[in-house]
């Protein structure tokens, strides 16, 4: 305490309140002229995206002018896209792979988290331990055995087997946010609950979910990017394609296809990014929480 | 208090039922036990299946030779650890990892920053707009990149000619395609840097730097002394994690460069592919990712150690 005190009198005292506001009043103008700089280069990629999507082959190949703004814009690229048989194939594919990809995590994540979180039992600990290290299992480190394990199921070129295999990416996970999120639910409530006679069940809809929702809702964004984005399970394992998602269907039958077929692929891109980007428009915070929750703490 | 006195009043018949109560409490502790087992089976069923097994799997398919006939022992690590391709694989795996890894640190960390400075609602649209690349699949954004590093097309070499600068050929020399690839991962990963970083710099008590400016410290004594370490588990703990998923990275080498020019930018990851799916030899494709395990065994402990330490401290 008097080493602060100290240290404060050696201080020169005056315009002590202006300079610092003004220093403030800097500090905020150079980090909005920082931030410009990083959001433009950041966005260059989703930009030129855009701007390709744009182009006619022909206004690509022609390469006259800045490559950077579509001298014509024209939406022929999404049309022939939205007509085209093919990728309306991958995009159907990538929304049922996904919807039953966040369906099934969430459904393993929410009832094995309720177990951990609250029905402690011999090993739990244990459990939850081996989830976050499963967690660190990487996609690649598994796909060559995974080839093994999928073909002596007879599921190769199938697109069942990215149901199969990505709640193995996502599930650990989602257990991992839902055992955070249930855990700071008050012990009091659910014991209140079962001594009013509710069962299990009662007190998991009726309690733990909605208290937890912000929760759910993060897991579900988590499930929902492994499922729509993933790229090394379908692209390993489905090689005609009709059994193609979106991602593997667009880096790889697309580019096959016209050498300036540029502007369509990047259309692609744009209808294959499209998705996530609303998504976390309307919901980033929830994900964002659920993600940065157990780092802060503590 | 309370239950001292229900005590009190129910101590004649509790006697009495003690021995029926405590039966039918074990029962109910033992169902409750089994319920809980049963609610976790579908997790368990799901991670040994199909993370446990295949990790142990991949061990025994890595001693196995081409035709997966005969039992070789280690000779397939043997042969990839004398091959020049594969050092070079090794090399660029971590080459690629830790300056990744540590250009996206940096980078996230002027981010939360100068994001920090800004407070209330612009913040929020800032952060999204610097999210963007992060929620992109990956896949798809590094197709982006790969039209903008086009040999004849690309619109970065449009701007450098602009310039008056020669074009580089940015995909065409080993050490460009290098720096390429590390570039496309630090765009894609820094925004997940800055988001962990924010939280931190978020939970970090306003009084300490109060305290500190009165004491007249300067803005580089407050980060030294006060910003970082507060930050510091959390540093690490993105760090570690961030070497993990960057170590076994696949999409933006096998798309952008698939391993080339020359072999010169594989990782494991791709080229466990190229060996493992394209060429066949699943055994030796296995005993490539399987490169990749004690070096993630050893990041993932000292994860879990921290992340054990501090569920602890969360619990008391």
């Amino acid at each position: 305490m008097t080493g602060v005190t100290a240290t404060a009198n050696a201080v020169p005292r005056k315009a002590k309140v202006g300079s610092l506001e003004r220093q403030n009043r800097w500090a905020l103008r150079g980090s909005f002229a920082a931030l410009s700089v990083f959001v433009v280069i950041f966005l260059v990629p989703p930009f030129y995206m855009i701007m390709t999507s744009l182009k006619s082959s022909a206004e690509i190949s022609a390469q006259k002018g800045s490559p950077w703004i579509a001298q014509n814009p024209t939406l022929d690229n999404f049309v022939y896209l939205v007509t085209n048989e093919q990728f309306q194939r991958y995009f159907f594919n990538s929304v049922w792979v996904t919807a039953l990809v966040v369906i099934l995590s969430m459904t393993i994540a929410i009832l094995a988290a309720f177990s951990l979180s609250r029905m402690g039992f011999k090993g739990s600990q244990v459990i939850s331990t081996g989830v976050f290290l499963t967690y660190l299992v990487p996609p690649s480190l598994l796909f060559i055995p995974l080839f093994q394990v999928v073909g002596s199921l007879g599921l190769i070129n199938n697109t069942w087997v990215l149901v199969l295999l990505f709640p193995t990416l996502a599930v650990p996970f989602c257990t991992w946010i839902m055992i955070g999120y249930f855990s700071s639910i008050p012990k009091e409530l659910d014991e209140a609950a079962l001594i009013d006679g509710a069962s299990y069940p009662q007190i998991l809809l009726k309690i733990f979910i909605p208290v937890a929702l912000p929760g759910i809702i993060a897991a579900t964004i988590f499930a929902f990017t492994v499922g729509w984005g993933a790229f090394l399970y379908p692209l390993a394992y489905l090689y005609s394609a009709d059994q193609a998602v979106l991602t593997v269907g667009i880096v790889r039958e697309l580019i096959r296809g016209d050498v300036f077929a540029w502007g369509t692929i990047m259309a692609a891109c744009v209808m294959g990014a499209a998705p996530p980007i609303i998504i976390y428009t309307f919901l980033m915070d929830y994900y964002v929480a659920g993600l940065t929750a157990g780092a802060t703490k503590g | 208090m309370a239950d001292g006195s229900t005590m009190v009043i129910g101590a004649g018949s509790a006697k009495a039922s003690a021995s029926r109560r405590v039966g039918s409490l074990k029962k109910l502790a033992r169902r409750r036990s089994t319920t809980a087992l049963l609610l976790c089976a579908p997790l368990i069923v799901l991670i040994v299946g199909l993370k446990v097994y295949p990790t142990f799997y991949a061990i025994f398919l890595s001693m196995l030779d081409r035709k997966m006939e005969h039992f070789v022992g280690l000779n397939n690590f043997v042969y990839l650890l004398n091959r020049p391709s594969f050092q070079l694989v090794i090399f660029q795996s971590c080459l690629f990892a830790i300056t990744a890894v540590v250009m996206k640190a940096t980078l996230g960390f002027i981010l939360a920053h100068l994001m920090h400075n800004i407070r209330g609602k612009n913040q929020r649209i800032w952060r999204g707009l610097l999210l963007v690349p992060w929620v992109i699949p990956l896949s798809l954004s590094t197709l982006s990149w790969w039209w903008l590093f086009d040999p004849s097309y690309s619109a970065f070499n449009w701007t450098l000619n602009w310039f008056g600068f020669e074009s580089i050929p940015f995909l065409g020399t080993t050490w460009n395609a290098r720096i390429a690839v590390i570039v496309v991962n630090t765009w894609f990963g820094a925004p997940f840097f800055m988001i962990m970083y924010l939280a931190a710099l978020k939970s970090v008590p306003e009084q300490l730097y109060e305290a500190a400016a009165i004491d007249g410290a300067t803005a580089w004594q407050k980060l030294i002394y006060i910003t970082l370490p507060m930050m510091r588990n959390i540093i690490l703990i993105t760090v570690l994690y961030s070497l993990i998923v960057t170590f076994a990275d696949f999409d933006i080498v096998r798309i952008l460069t698939n391993g080339g020019p020359q072999d010169s930018t594989h990782l494991f990851a791709t080229y466990a592919f190229n060996v493992g799916i394209e060429s066949g030899n699943i055994p030796r494709g296995a005993s490539v990712s399987l490169f990749m395990f004690p070096i993630l065994a050893t990041l993932a402990f000292f994860v879990l150690r921290d992340v054990l330490k501090r569920s602890k401290e969360i619990s008391t």
